[in-house]
């Protein structure tokens, strides 16, 4: 790991301006994906930005019809958070199957969606939802937040605070699992909102991505077979050691029926 | 360029200046000497280095020393009483032969306290399923499993 100096910020505003003033500078929320990259030398800021002290950032909430979750908010608070188990269980369960418990107890929702790992759970959750991510700045759809690998919309400066989760009439998530990284080889989130219907995968691409054509044949009959023959073309779709573009494209269609059945029984 | 990190390390108060890239694992092991916690792949897998931080299992190699700024950590040396007697989860390893080569040992007791902690009464499966983030490399899980429900049901006697 390369030498870098260290930033501890106690506001929003404190953490943004040494974001924007210091050239090459990381903000370190959980540092579950951050830490193991510095040691890779795959980053190497000169800065690191350490969050940990705006307890503002941490913290969930039930606003309407939505579930408000704070960026500092560790995957372990969400799975045994009530408040997302009663609405929004299957948010919980996205959140208890990310890495492993050591993990989910310093693993953020903001750190975890900020570096869009293409095999990330989070991002396929709130693209999945239709969430809303809010930073010091702005509202972002999810439709417009996660933009190629590893990359976001975020610009230098800009911190997320909370992201905006709509509960779901029903929703399931359901990942292959590569049986060494426990990564999602392919994971596949399925959700009816008010009559709107969408697919998000993640792990089979660059990105997460949503299936169009699986969520207009959802909308009209939500059930397995309205999508048993939709398949996403695997020209686009990764290809490495752990599966091929066909395998990941098959995949796709078959996780995205048990989603919807385990949508349909509600487990 | 040192920073000031002050924290709590079973029940004592440490303080240190240290470089900011000073990993949790390298903090405990060489500037306090608790070479208890192991560091097994040193790519956050295989959970020999786990701890207590403000009581939540974590993988001291996976985390800068900063974070841990203020915190409560508690490494394997700080489970046993202070007399040496050893807590009721480490002497369930010991009766069931919970270890072979003893690398994983210390994250597997941290980590099982902690699941005992969510878990009072956890089943096989909740075991298997809560230890997930610790690798034995003799593959001796089925001893591991059995001292955890050993160990599980001595903490509430």
């Amino acid at each position: 790991m390369y030498a870098f100096e260290y930033h501890r910020p106690s506001s929003i505003k404190e953490a943004a301006s040494l974001a924007r003033k210091l050239a090459d500078a990381k903000l370190i929320a959980g540092g579950q994906s951050m830490v193991p990259a510095l040691k890779l030398r795959l980053a190497r800021p000169t800065a690191m930005i350490d969050l940990n002290d705006l307890p503002e950032l941490r913290g969930i909430s039930v606003v309407g019809t939505n579930v408000v979750i704070g960026a500092l908010t560790r995957h372990a608070e969400v799975a045994a958070s009530k408040d997302v188990l009663m609405t929004l269980p299957v948010l919980a369960k996205v959140a208890a199957g990310i890495g492993d418990h050591q993990v989910r107890n310093m693993g953020t929702l903001g750190g975890a969606i900020a570096n869009n790992d293409p095999a990330a759970d989070y991002p396929a959750a709130l693209l999945g939802l239709g969430a809303t991510v809010t930073t010091n700045k702005r509202d972002i759809p999810a439709d417009k937040f996660f933009t190629g690998m590893y990359e976001t919309a975020l610009k230098p400066g800009e911190i997320i605070a909370s992201v905006s989760f709509p509960m779901a009439k029903r929703a399931a998530y359901i990942k292959f699992r590569n049986p060494a990284s426990r990564f999602a080889l392919v994971g596949v989130f399925v959700s009816e909102t008010a009559g709107n219907v969408r697919v998000a995968v993640t792990g089979a691409a660059p990105c997460v991505f949503r299936v169009k054509n699986m969520e207009k044949a959802l909308a009209s009959k939500f059930a397995p077979e309205a999508i048993a023959r939709i398949r996403v073309p695997a020209d686009n779709l990764n290809s490495d050691l752990h599966a091929g573009a066909e395998y990941r494209s098959h995949l796709i269609t078959v996780l995205a029926q048990r989603a919807v059945e385990a949508a349909l029984s509600g487990k | 360029m040192g920073i000031p990190v002050s924290m709590t390390v079973n029940g004592k108060a440490v303080a240190a200046e240290i470089e900011p890239r000073t990993l949790l694992a390298q903090f405990l092991r060489e500037h306090l000497r608790l070479t208890g916690t192991h560091v097994g792949c040193d790519t956050g897998q295989c959970g020999a280095c786990t701890i207590h931080l403000n009581g939540r299992a974590v993988k001291a190699c996976n985390l800068l020393t900063a974070q841990a700024q203020g915190a409560q950590i508690v490494t394997i040396e700080g489970v046993a009483a202070a007399n040496g007697e050893l807590h009721p989860m480490q002497a369930a390893f010991r009766q069931h032969h919970g270890l072979q080569c003893g690398f994983c040992t210390p994250g597997m007791v941290m980590a099982a306290l902690d699941l005992v902690k969510r878990q009072p009464n956890p089943t096989e499966d909740a075991i298997r399923a809560g230890l997930d983030g610790n690798l034995c490399r003799c593959t001796g899980y089925h001893n591991i499993v059995k001292a955890v429900q050993t160990g599980a049901a001595a903490m509430k006697g």
